[in-house]
């Protein structure tokens, strides 16, 4: 049971099962999200676009990934 | 007349009137009341993206940023951390490095937390931002956050969606003369008469989003606000007549009938 959750990580504040570690182009893949659209932060540190496909997204990662939205 | 255009953080603009995003019905009718506008800068909220809503339409597909200077903000922050760190994030989704930065101190008024506006501009500053800081209508802060290196500052004519209009256009006015930078007022029009006042008191732009958003009638307010933008800038740009106290006569005093 403990091997369908053994890598998790917490994604915008909740936590978020994954196989494996994994690329974070390839989680982006997944999650069906554009690179031109989206800014991301590992561990509190920004991740700049050109290093998505060198980045390995690891059990325990808190990520953020944000968008522009509607605001004044 | 043809009026002269503005620059904020080296670009330059034709249009006076930015507008904000939010409240809209849709991705489709903020586009149209955009459009309406003439804005060519547009405010846009920076939020996690919805992780179980996958297919969800971006607001950039609306708004292609080749075409709108696409100015992120800062909203909902209320420390100076929280709002650095938003910029930085919103800066690596490579619309440039213009912010419009607001440390929210109180969350029923939503006035800006000025020192920490202040400490937050600062850092800002310093990495290459072009911030423009949303405060309040107070001359000395607003000579501050010029001397930091601000590349406009934007008082509030009064609360962020409060539509009261100008509450204090005698600050605005000193922030107005002391101003080496951009004064472009920010939060608290109402309709358009509001936003022709602060052209015509000589600011360099309006800023707003609830006015339009919440109106009846988007479409026909953004075009509203356009044209009193206009309105006012050009009046101001013409020089209006002294006010007085008693008549003076429009028609000829002499050659009168009997």
């Amino acid at each position: 049971m403990l091997d369908s959750i053994a890598t998790s990580i917490i994604l915008n504040g909740d936590p978020y099962p994954l196989d494996a570690d994994l690329p974070l182009t390839a989680l982006l893949e997944r999650l069906n999200m554009r690179r031109t659209r989206v800014a991301v932060e590992i561990n509190h540190q920004i991740v700049p676009r050109a290093r998505y496909d060198e980045t390995i997204v690891r059990a325990g990662d808190h990520v953020e990934i944000i968008n522009f939205v509607g605001g004044g | 007349m043809q009026d002269t255009s503005f620059e904020l953080g080296g670009i330059e603009f034709h249009s006076r009137l930015i507008v904000g995003t939010g409240k809209y019905r849709d991705f489709a009718q903020t586009k149209a009341a955009v459009e309406a506008s003439g804005a060519e800068i547009v405010t846009v909220a920076v939020r996690r993206v919805n992780i179980t809503d996958r297919g969800k339409e971006n607001l950039l597909d609306y708004l292609d940023p080749k075409r709108y200077q696409i100015l992120p903000n800062t909203a909902g922050c209320f420390t100076a951390d929280e709002a650095v760190r938003t910029c930085r994030l919103a800066r690596e989704v490579g619309v440039g490095d213009l912010v419009k930065l607001e440390v929210i101190g109180d969350n029923r008024t939503l006035f800006p937390d000025v020192a920490a506006t202040i400490e937050a501009a600062r850092v800002l500053v310093k990495e290459g931002f072009k911030v423009m800081p949303y405060v309040t209508d107070d001359p000395v802060t607003c000579l501050r956050l010029q001397e930091i290196g601000c590349v406009a500052v934007m008082p509030l004519a009064a609360p962020i969606g409060s539509g009261l209009g100008i509450r204090n256009p005698f600050n605005l006015a000193i922030i107005i003369e002391q101003a080496k930078v951009p004064v472009i007022v920010d939060a608290g029009v109402g309709t358009a008469s509001d936003a022709a006042e602060a052209m015509e008191f000589g600011c360099d732009g309006v800023l707003m989003n609830t006015a339009i958003a919440g109106a009846k009638d988007p479409l026909a307010m953004a075009r509203a606000m356009k044209l009193a933008v206009e309105a006012g800038r050009l009046a101001f740009r013409a020089g209006r007549i002294e006010r007085r106290l008693y008549a003076t006569a429009s028609s000829p005093l002499t050659g009168l009938i009997g």
